[in-house]
């Protein structure tokens, strides 16, 4: 295997690894903070029952979260040596304050899942809540450096060095708050509908019990919102990525040609070869409005760009229509659920109906791995978009190989162990929670 | 000023991350050596505090990318093998432990856990040392032809792993000296102190190997130490307090000895700063030494870096007091003083 594609193979899978653990840490404080406050408020033993069966299954994706994170801090410098040697000084800004929230959310965290019997309600409530914040906090950090790769600013860059550096400027570069906005909604859709999902399963599973049914009420309610919100933050990023990267756009859609007006494609398959997309469905002129806010603006195709310079289209393409056919399922659930509760209908509690929640229980999870997919594999052959390939910052050690095999193997071992153990919770959540039987 | 400024708070992070991440490691070996003995001690006390001593490490790891880029670069390349080794070692130990803890059925798996828990706990310290035992010999080499040359030699040698095994060793101690406040009966208690005087004894030895593996391996370390007033002091600190050490254990003066531990492991790691100082990597070849200075990121990067760790550390420090204070504070009102 060839060097350069180990290392972005090892790369995708630790960063596809521990995005599934920071969407959790970012979304789920927030669900058990809404329990607790319901039994602060009511005293009533079913939420506490579920803020602590929650707590315990955020402990272990926690701590997974917490050193695969730790090893992609390290994986930075030892797959891309020569890209943080140029970009640390510009864009580890956000990390040094990343640094920080991370260290608040630990704390805060060990303060909560140790601290039931040791704080007061309000205390206690207060630093799950510490862990939220902190965790979103994280999030935006790390995004925002990510969004830089994909819009260097606050540098400029003379005969391959970086001078003029401005770390502020640089981590508030124009794709900051489009991708923070997006990836932070994403964490709570991904984990609302899972978190959902899976006590729907448990309802329809024959434990018809107050405990899943509060459950449900809670993630669903996030999920729920936060899946309306998102289509209008992806098209704030379809907008912003159309400015400022129009080949990932044209990799997106798989356009080859640049056209005045431009058409939506649904679905389909690109052919590089042949430069066509083949079996898609197109409306036009709706992509010229998604893009540009109008519906005869021209939208750039691949032909603008030297083919050396095109993302893989059809893995691009590919991904982002999972991304947002996953994306539209939930928003059409999520307002159904709105109706449904708004209606104060008992169908609610209908079987159809917890099927439906329960079939998009992965739907979040996929879609957020497709849309980090688009994002990386949409920005190649860059590394910092327009400015250093990827292949020229990848580590000269030989035999990359086989650390993308080893990590591979400990990232497989891992998502089985805790699938495992979350199993495990869940056969004996009736043994432990009276609530739950 | 602003450069020694964030030279301290990445020696302050070094050493909190070796005065509370190290001990947590060296509990894994504790537990290892002592047979699962206080196998329920061990996990009560590193339970609510391991997920944040382990930050410090990640703080190191930011300001070096971030303030001191080339250093950051060269280490990643060099030593990609022992980084990786240690890696695998923390992703281990962090999750085993928390498996063991949130395994809704406690049964057999526990032992799996367990084992991983104790062989991560070892090999983590070992190479987190080895890593630094690279650092200071000076063979990582630039022009190096061969694999071997460029990817193995810098760091398997007798002064790395030597230095390896004092890491271990240290953290071990530390570890050790800890636990005398969390242990739950007198029998406990005793044991703890015992293996505390043969820990302590042990390290000042694989203190000595260290230096004698240096004179092998042609680093002259002795006359390093020897030419640097701070450092000697900083060693005749460590040493004065190894009597004293051990006459605040046989009293069974639990703060006491803590604090005498951690003063041990903090001179011994000033002392090491201070022979160092500005060098962070030796190179060899037509690699010159890599210096804070001439590895630094521009001013106005490190003055963003400053504020950050500033206002990071007003917010972290008296939340981590707190931290303590909740889960540890009844050791410090009631110790067995």
């Amino acid at each position: 295997m060839e060097d350069l594609l180990a290392a972005r193979l090892q790369m995708a899978i630790s960063l596809g690894f521990h995005i599934i653990f920071a969407c959790i840490g970012m979304a789920m404080p927030f669900l058990m903070a809404i329990a607790e406050y319901k039994w602060i408020k009511t005293g009533e033993q079913v939420y506490l029952d579920l803020a602590k069966a929650w707590s315990k299954g955020v402990a272990i994706f926690f701590a997974t979260g917490a050193v695969s994170g730790t090893v992609l801090s390290f994986e930075l410098g030892l797959l891309w040596p020569t890209f943080m040697e140029h970009a640390g000084p510009i864009f580890g800004m956000p990390f040094s304050w990343e640094g920080t929230a991370f260290f608040v959310e630990a704390i805060a965290l060990g303060l909560f899942l140790y601290g039931w019997d040791k704080l007061k309600p309000w205390t206690h409530w207060t630093t799950g809540l510490i862990v939220g914040i902190s965790g979103v906090a994280s999030g935006i950090f790390v995004v925002a450096a990510n969004a830089w790769m994909n819009s260097p600013a606050g540098f400029d860059w003379v005969n391959g060095q970086a001078i003029n550096i401005d770390p502020v400027a640089a981590m508030f570069n124009d794709a900051w708050l489009s991708q923070a906005l997006h990836m932070t909604i994403a964490a709570f859709v991904a984990t609302g509908f899972a978190v959902a999902g899976l006590h729907a399963l448990l309802l329809l599973k024959g434990g018809n019990n107050r405990f899943h049914r509060k459950a449900l009420k809670i993630a669903l309610a996030i999920g729920a919102v936060a899946a309306i919100l998102q289509p209008l933050s992806g098209d704030y990023s379809a907008k912003d990525v159309a400015d400022r990267q129009p080949a990932k756009l044209a990799a997106m859609e798989g356009q080859f040609e640049t056209k005045q007006p431009a058409g939506l494609s649904i679905g389909g398959i690109p052919n590089e070869e042949t430069r066509e997309l083949n079996y898609a469905i197109e409306i036009p002129g709706l992509l010229s409005f998604l893009a540009h806010g109008d519906f005869s603006a021209e939208v750039i195709g691949l032909d603008q760009f030297p083919e050396e310079e095109w993302p893989p289209v059809l893995i691009t393409h590919v991904a982002f229509q999972i991304m947002v056919g996953c994306g539209i399922l939930m928003m059409f659930v999520g307002l159904i659920y709105l109706y449904l509760y708004w209606r104060n209908s008992d169908k609610l509690q209908s079987r159809w109906f917890l099927w439906l929640v329960a079939l998009c229980t992965p739907l979040g999870f996929i879609a957020v791995e497709a849309g980090w997919t688009v994002t990386e594999v949409g920005r190649q052959p860059w590394i910092i978009y327009g400015i250093m390939k990827t292949e020229d910052a990848v580590s000269s050690m030989p035999g990359l190989q086989y650390p993308f095999f080893i990590f591979t193997g400990v990232y497989l071992l891992l998502a089985v162990i805790v699938t495992w153990l979350m199993y495990r919770q869940i056969i004996t959540l009736a043994d432990r929670y009276e609530t739950a039987k | 000023m602003l450069m020694e400024a964030i030279i301290f708070f990445l020696g302050f992070s070094i050493v909190f991350y070796v005065l509370f991440g190290g001990a947590d490691f060296g509990a894994g070996v504790l537990e290892m050596i002592s047979g699962n003995m206080n196998r329920k001690t061990i996990a009560h006390a590193i339970g609510p505090v391991w997920e944040a001593n382990h930050v410090w490490l990640i703080l190191v790891v930011v300001i070096l990318f971030m303030g001191f880029p080339k250093i950051y670069s060269t280490l990643s390349l060099y030593l990609h093998i022992p980084l990786l080794i240690m890696l695998i070692g923390i992703v281990f130990r962090g999750t085993a432990f928390a498996f063991m803890h949130y395994d809704a059925i406690q049964g057999r798996s526990n032992r799996v856990y367990n084992w991983a828990f104790k062989i991560s706990s070892i090999i983590t310290p070992l190479f987190l040392g080895i890593v630094v035992g690279a650092v200071v010999l000076g063979r990582i080499n630039p022009d190096a032809a061969t694999f071997y040359d460029g990817f193995i030699a810098p760091w398997l040698n007798l002064f790395s792993i030597s230095v390896g095994i004092f890491t271990l060793i240290l953290f071990t101690f530390l570890a050790d000296v800890y636990m005398l406040g969390e242990a739950d009966n007198q029998f406990e208690f005793k044991a703890f102190t015992s293996s505390a005087k043969t820990l302590n004894a042990i390290s000042v030895a694989s203190g000595i190997l260290v230096f004698t593996s240096a004179q092998f391996d042609g680093l002259p370390l002795f006359s390093m130490y020897i030419n640097s007033w701070f450092a000697m002091l900083m060693v005749i600190l460590a040493t004065i307090m190894i009597p004293v050490l051990w006459w605040s254990l046989q009293n069974e003066k639990t703060i006491l000895s803590r604090a005498l531990a951690a003063g041990q492991v903090i001179a011994v790691m000033l002392a090491w700063f201070w022979v160092q100082m500005p060098v962070v990597i030796r190179q060899t070849g037509s690699g010159e030494n890599l210096t804070f200075y001439n590895s630094a990121a521009p001013e106005a990067t490190l003055w963003q870096l400053f504020w950050a760790l500033v206002v990071g550390a007003c917010i972290i420090l008296p939340f981590l007091y707190y931290l303590m204070k909740v889960f540890k504070g009844s050791q410090f009102q009631s110790g067995k003083e």
